[in-house]
């Protein structure tokens, strides 16, 4: 059966070629890239593309980019970093209600610990207020983390705007850019973000590697010792295979950019309309248009996210939800709570993420299939009935 | 999410969906803020469930478990189908993830309170 890959912001399918660039390397190139032989000079020289090709995208200089095993990785590394160089001069941070878990439960850990975390409010369609930020500023504060767009609603923040804000107050600003990194337009200097993170898994790269871009002259300290690879911020031997495919993938997806904004905003808005047109009680979560182009979060009243899943699974069709039953933690979406949609709205949540494997037939036919499996779930849903009880006693 | 066969089977194909016309017992169990609400309705003739019939609101194992307890309490005598635990449920459909036991828990809730209902109906 035909598979129609939805998910696309929880991962992606590898590129072609980022799969050959990798295997290439995994194949031919296997020298440790310290060493000063051809070999190891050869991996060196690899390595050392990758990271111009990040610099180049982000408009920093080769230095401030560092390689990690990831997003959470990078994100652990920005929070707990600074608080370990900072923690003489503050104790306090400031970051937003709906970050990642690679955010948040660092900042969680560093609460712990003494430190004190201001967790700003989105507001119903999920944009932080820049005001809000600069209020919540004190003279303790020492890091500002908030995401340049966020993975489940896809709404994008106003970085730059916060990054004037953080420059005047002479505060250190990360923003979690796995979501948006090669998608949207980042510029640091323009944007004064002083650490990055992204990862390579969700632009069509392999999984296990990320990057924390570092902007020369911030205070951080390394989460991990060992050798001094990544100027000891991320000691150990680089994974030079998956670095080359992360940088490919990076090259490619700088290129189609635009285009594919384009391309993807057509296709979400439009399975946006129709699926309003043809299935009653539904809810867009989410900025209506400041939002990444792909990403379409939808609540669906009177039925339940995990049996969404399952029986779009049935045709193939592969999608998340916020609902507590896909959690491991029996939790609704904190996102979604964020955003001040309540446990029942997060219930039937789905998320569809589309990228560069979709097509327009792919949309067509979640046209046709969703709303058969929202009318069949609602049939036997005790919710939908007592709505439709309560609109005949309305009525009679 | 690692659902037996048996869990999907009962998932995609659910057995004794939809409403009865007056049951004799309703039990209503679960909330929305949890994620999981069940509709047990049973229709009851000598003190044996003669038909029963379910509405839910839930995930997968929601479902499944649901559908199954419907399945089991069909022709059973009533202090019989008492006995039925959330155990016998989740091993009836080949077993849940453990996360997901809660939602047989739920199931046996359900007929209890269905049961409950029916002799609550039957003294007054």
């Amino acid at each position: 059966m035909a598979r129609i890959y939805l998910d696309n912001n929880a991962t992606t399918p590898v590129r072609q070629e980022v799969a050959e660039a990798v295997a290439g390397m995994l194949k031919g190139c296997y020298g440790n890239p310290s060493t000063l032989y051809c070999i190891g000079q050869e991996a060196h020289v690899s390595l050392e593309h990758a990271r111009d090709v990040m610099a180049g995208v982000l408009g920093a200089n080769r230095d401030e980019i560092i390689f990690t095993s990831g997003g959470t990785e990078s994100d652990n590394i920005a929070v707990f970093g600074v608080a370990r160089a900072m923690r003489k001069k503050g104790n306090h941070i400031i970051t937003t209600k709906f970050e990642h878990h690679a955010v948040l439960n660092p900042c969680k850990a560093l609460e712990k610990d003494g430190w004190s975390v201001t967790y700003l409010p989105v507001g119903p369609e999920g944009v932080v207020e820049p005001s809000d930020v600069e209020r919540a500023i004190t003279d303790k504060t020492v890091l500002i983390s908030i995401m340049h767009a966020n993975n489940e609603v896809g709404t994008v923040q106003p970085i730059a705007e916060i990054g004037k804000i953080a420059k005047a107050r002479k505060i250190t600003f990360h923003t979690d850019a796995v979501q948006s990194f090669a998608k949207l337009p980042i510029k640091v200097d323009e944007m004064g973000i002083d650490l990055l993170s992204a990862s390579s898994h969700k632009i069509y790269g392999p999984k296990g590697v990320g990057l924390l871009y570092v902007r020369k002259g911030t205070k951080i300290m390394p989460i991990m010792y060992g050798g001094h690879q990544e100027r000891s911020l991320r000691p150990g031997t680089e994974n030079v295979p998956g670095i080359v495919g992360f940088g490919k993938a990076t090259e490619l997806m700088d290129a189609e950019r635009e285009a594919e904004e384009a391309r993807l905003v057509g296709m979400r808005d439009r399975l946006w309309e129709e699926l309003s047109k043809k299935i009653p009680h539904i809810k867009l979560h989410g900025h209506p248009t400041k939002r990444l182009a792909g990403t379409l979060n939808i609540g669906f009243e009177f039925v339940e996210g995990e049996s969404l899943i399952l029986r779009l699974d049935e045709y193939g069709i592969c999608v998340a939800s916020g609902s507590a039953c896909t959690s491991d933690a029996l939790e609704p979406s904190h996102v979604l709570s964020a955003l001040g949609i309540p446990p029942e709205g997060s219930h039937g949540a789905l998320r569809f993420s589309l990228g560069r494997e979709n097509t327009e037939s792919d949309v067509d036919k979640l046209i046709e299939v969703l709303p058969k499996v929202v009318d069949d779930l609602r049939s036997f849903s005790p919710l939908y009935k007592e709505y439709l009880r309560n609109q005949k006693a309305a009525a009679g | 999410m690692g659902y037996s066969e048996k869990v999907m089977d009962h998932f995609k194909s659910p057995r004794n969906v939809g409403e009865m016309k007056d049951p004799d017992g309703i039990g209503k169990v679960g909330n929305p803020v949890c994620g999981d609400i069940m509709e047990l309705y049973i229709k009851v003739e000598d003190e044996i469930i003669v038909d029963a019939k379910f509405q839910t609101f839930g995930c997968g194992a929601a479902i499944a478990t649901s559908s199954m307890v419907t399945e089991m309490v069909k022709g059973k005598k009533l202090d019989d189908a008492l006995g039925i635990s959330n155990a016998m449920v989740a091993e009836a459909l080949g077993g849940l993830p453990p996360i997901k036991m809660h939602c047989s828990v739920l199931a046996e809730e359900a007929l209890k309170s269905a049961i409950t209902d029916y002799r609550n109906k039957k003294k007054g």
